[in-house]
């Protein structure tokens, strides 16, 4: 494999050509992969200081797709995976991936207490509503009372409300976006990825499969007769804290996202819900060992560590 | 088990003491830890353990120190001095309190042995019922206010009486003729920084009772007396936890995840308060499951990882240790602290209940390498190792130790780390493909594939916990299948073939014996200390076979030493006899003489004497011990 000429970063750049993705046609995760491609190449990394963790299903076979160093972990574990990636080397740009049920699921443990973490990644939460590989189960984001064509009854249990977790939860950069509006999407995760903190963005996208209700028919409002999915900034909505030594607007603006993240029916909110400019993890950890500020841990511990001193503590 | 009595002679430095009392308002451990540094700064070998509740404050605690001028490693089921805080020490719990009831320690004391306690306890002592023990009764808290007054500081009870923990030591002093500067001396460094106006308090509360135990002990002298060896003052006096934390940084290990676990997290503790000073990040993770991943992560991007758990975190690590496998990724190194299971089990007490879990922990077939520490020196040094393993042999490695280890002081030379090789394993570097792009699971003569470190120019690849192709792509091709199968189990065998002996096994004592105890972990202590106990006072020969290589298994070498055995007992803390049945699967020799302790406490030395004298009598298939 050739290093890549930084110079000339195309999202063809992050492609691969030896491994091609099986999800079915018509599938939102197509849209996501291009974002991700197209807003990699903006974001001028080359693809080896890239790395893109993901979680299982449809949605963690993303970083077979790209042209980055790569983990597809285990069900609901990829931000436990990205974490130690990223404490272990902070120069990488590190983006993970999974579906919503491994995010708000199997993986809602993780999701809240990576929030509370702000490390420097971008979390893309593949969002159809259903389980689509074990064949079209509800998943978390699946409303009471629906039930899909490949459900035996409708949903009895709530559906979780993403924006409202990720703002409980302390994420400091929080959207969500839409897999077929391709320019808004790489728009966002650009925002995300230079965003300094834990970015998550809940993108939505149709699974042709199994979700006959989250259809793009349904997004672009056949029905109602308007495009459901509109831009929060068409609204003139400013989830960005502008001075995050403000406690009264931090709060304000996180009461406001949580509003709009009950917005649901004729219309649906995408953009930025919510920024906030805090702290990061590994400001945290530069605090408490300065050579950290500057380099990653990679670089800094070495075996054969002299504990002469540590020994005799013990004498 | 009645006592052993103990010898009439004078026993110079051979000294089995006890102190117990409330958790937290007894200062229980601080005061045991002050007298057993004392003994190892006064250039004595000690072994001390401690005996816990589930409990913040309240339940009762047992500290025991034994001292010795040859190195010694674990406990004797006597004690020569018992020190009591409270009345609880000498009878234990009343029969109506069902609730983790015990039966005190009194009937632990040797004849001719002492019990120290405090004198306005509500102590009967008609209950004591023992004319073979003496007793030396001091008013504890006249004795601190004494103290403290002298000093012409007003007594403030919720202040001072928290130094009662320092009568029965200065009086332990007195009674065994050691020099309590010793003791003195080290107030100061055990003190925490908040209560270091009290040293000199504590001091004469120290001076203060030593002089009045001299007193009230109406015996000239007591059979043990402790004379400072002042050529080995600088040995070390260390617990397990903290000599794996020191290897851990010495092997340059950079990422530390865990989740809050008895006994586990003093490791973890320890590590954090050196996170200024190394470069290491600790992380407390909201659970073992993200412990787990999030080492295997940082192990992919290149670092030494580790995790350090108990049982219960252990069961959640399951899959992410089957994930570090299939990905071959450079270690983690978890360390698993054995307490009692199943389940919440016993949480601060002994057990080597995991061994069958530690070799299967995860579904399907996977190499990982799982190794066992005697005592704490081990447990370092094996440490040490497995990062080494780790990096060349790209999976995961269980390092195996116990409550016994984690929580025991001894003393050590050092930890012996120094010597040891360091290894990374084997790297990837762009000049080495060319053109072609990497392979990360590429299929070699040694099943070892060279790993590009995240981050590395060129190398950029993907792997999954599915099973995938050289490249790391999902694959469910026959062919392949079976090729990357045999590939990782392969390294299994290199492993096996290159990992010295010395990490494998051991065999202590003469190469032929009357009895071969096979045992594994931290019952290697009072195994070693019972070689010459059978020798000298039973005339049986016995030696020790120490298995610490469990995965890949020592098979041929086990089978040959167990073949060669007149006698063999296997001896372990557990009910089914977990080596025992490893070795018949591995070896196709099933021993039947067992030795096996289930009730959450550590072999003693006499026990293991006990089982191997009764094994030695009669064919007893199954022995079970338990001294309660």
């Amino acid at each position: 494999m050739v290093v890549a000429d930084t110079e000339r970063l195309t999202a063809k750049t992050f492609g691969v050509e030896d491994s091609h993705p099986d999800w079915c046609g018509g599938c939102g995760d197509f849209g996501i992969l291009s974002a991700v491609k197209q807003a990699l190449a903006q974001l001028g990394r080359p693809p080896h200081e890239v790395a893109v963790i993901s979680g299982i299903g449809c949605a963690g076979k993303l970083p077979h797709y790209i042209n980055s160093y790569g983990l597809h972990t285990l069900h609901g574990r990829a931000l436990n995976v990205a974490t130690g990636v990223k404490l272990a080397n902070q120069n990488l740009e590190v983006l993970v991936a999974g579906g919503d049920g491994d995010g708000y699921g199997i993986g809602a443990g993780y999701l809240v207490n990576s929030g509370r973490r702000n490390l420097n990644i971008a979390y893309l939460i593949h969002n159809n509503g259903v389980y689509g590989l074990t064949k079209g189960q509800a998943a978390p984001t699946m409303r009471r009372g629906q039930k899909t064509k490949g459900m035996a009854e409708a949903a009895i249990q709530e559906s979780v409300n993403p924006i409202g977790l990720a703002i409980a939860s302390g994420y400091t950069f929080i959207a969500r976006g839409y897999a077929m509006a391709q320019r808004d999407l790489v728009s966002l995760i650009v925002q995300a990825v230079r965003h300094r903190g834990t970015a998550l963005i809940d993108i939505l996208q149709p699974c042709p499969i199994y979700n006959d209700l989250m259809t793009i028919d349904f997004f672009r409002g056949r029905d109602v007769g308007h495009n459901r999915i509109y831009r929060l900034t068409d609204e003139g909505f400013d989830g960005r804290v502008h001075d995050p030594s403000n406690q009264d607007e931090i709060v304000a603006k996180q009461q406001a996202a949580i509003a709009k993240s009950f917005e649901w029916g004729d219309r649906i909110p995408t953009g930025v819900l919510y920024q906030l400019d805090a702290p990061t993890y590994e400001d945290e950890l530069a605090g408490r060992l300065p050579e950290l500020g500057t380099s990653s841990l990679l670089d800094l511990a070495s075996p054969g560590q002299d504990i002469s001193r540590l020994q005799d503590a013990y004498r | 088990m009645r006592p052993p009595s103990s010898e009439k002679t004078m026993n110079e430095n051979a000294l089995s003491w006890m102190i117990g009392g409330p958790a937290l308002t007894g200062g229980v451990n601080r005061s045991a830890e002050l007298f057993a540094k004392a003994c190892s700064r006064a250039g004595l070998y000690v072994f001390s353990n401690i005996e816990y509740h589930s409990n913040i404050m309240g339940r009762h605690i047992s500290y025991r120190v034994r001292t010795s001028d040859t190195p010694v490693h674990s406990h004797l089921e006597h004690v020569d001095l018992l020190l009591a805080l409270d009345a609880e020490t000498l009878f234990g719990t009343p029969e109506y309190q069902d609730y983790q009831r015990h039966g005190g320690h009194l009937h632990r004391v040797a004849p001719d042995g002492v019990v120290i306690l405090d004198a306005k306890a509500k102590v009967d002592h008609s209950a004591i019922e023992r004319d073979d023990i003496h007793v030396v009764a001091l008013a504890y808290d006249d004795l601190v206010r004494e103290s403290v007054e002298e000093l012409g500081v007003t007594y403030n009870a919720r202040r001072h009486s928290v130094m009662r923990n320092m009568v029965p030591i200065g009086a332990s002093c007195a009674l065994l003729d050691f020099d309590i500067s010793h003791v003195l001396s080290l107030v100061a460094e055990v003190l925490p920084a908040h209560r270091q106006d009290m040293v000199e308090m504590n001091r004469h509360v120290l001076l203060h009772a030593a002089e009045q135990a001299r007193r009230a002990y109406a015996k000239e002298e007591f059979h043990v007396t402790l004379r400072p060896r002042p050529e080995r003052s600088g040995h070390m006096l260390i617990k397990g936890v903290d000599a794996v934390g020191i290897a851990k940084i010495h092997a340059g290990c950079a990422f530390q995840t865990y989740y809050p676990i008895a006994p586990a997290s003093d490791e973890s503790v320890m590590l954090e308060g050196h996170q200024t000073s190394y470069p290491i990040v600790v992380l407390q993770a909201e659970d073992e499951v993200a412990s787990m991943n999030m080492a295997v992560g940082a192990a992919h991007a290149g670092v030494r990882a580790a995790t350090s758990t108990a049982g219960p975190g252990f069961s959640l690590m399951a899959e992410g240790l089957g994930f570090a496998s299939i990905t071959e990724a450079a270690g983690p190194v978890v360390i698993l602290w054995q307490r009692g299971g199943p389940s919440t089990g016993l949480p601060t007490r002994q057990s080597q209940q995991d061994l069958r879990f530690a070799l299967q922990p995860a579904h399907g077939e996977f190499p990982h390498i799982v190794v066992a520490a005697g005592d704490a020196r081990e447990a370092a040094r094996i440490t040490h190792m497995a990062f080494n393993w780790g990096d060349r042999y790209q999976m995961p490695v269980v390092v195996m130790a116990d409550k016994f280890i984690a929580n025991s002081l001894v003393t050590l030379d050092d930890l012996g780390l120094d010597e040891l090789p360091i290894d990374r394993g084997e790297y990837w570097t762009l000049e080495m493909n060319g053109s072609e792009p990497y392979r990360r699971h590429r299929l070699t003569e040694s099943g070892i594939s060279p790993r590009a470190v995240f981050g590395t120019p060129g190398g950029q690849y993907v792997t999954t916990s599915d099973e995938h192709t050289e490249r790391g792509r999902i694959d469910e091709q026959v062919e392949n299948r079976m090729a990357q199968m045999e590939k990782r189990m392969q390294k299994l065998e290199l492993a096996a073939e290159e990992i010295p002996a010395e990490w494998q096994y051991e065999l202590v004592g003469p190469d032929d014996a009357d009895v071969t105890i096979v045992g594994w972990g931290s019952t290697r202590g009072p195994i070693v200390d019972a070689l010459p106990e059978l020798e000298s006072r039973h005339g049986i020969s016995a030696n020790f076979l120490q298995i610490r290589l469990l995965r890949p298994f020592p098979a041929a070498v086990v089978r040959e030493t167990l073949e060669r055995a007149r006698r063999a007992i296997v001896v372990e803390d557990n009910y089914m006899g977990q080596l025992g049945l490893l070795i018949a699967e591995q070896t196709g020799i099933k021993l039947e003489r067992m030795a096996l302790k289930y009730d959450g406490r550590p072999f003693s030395q006499d026990e293991v004497v006990e089982a191997v004298c009764e094994h030695n009598e009669a064919d007893l298939g199954r022995l079970v011990l338990s001294h309660p």
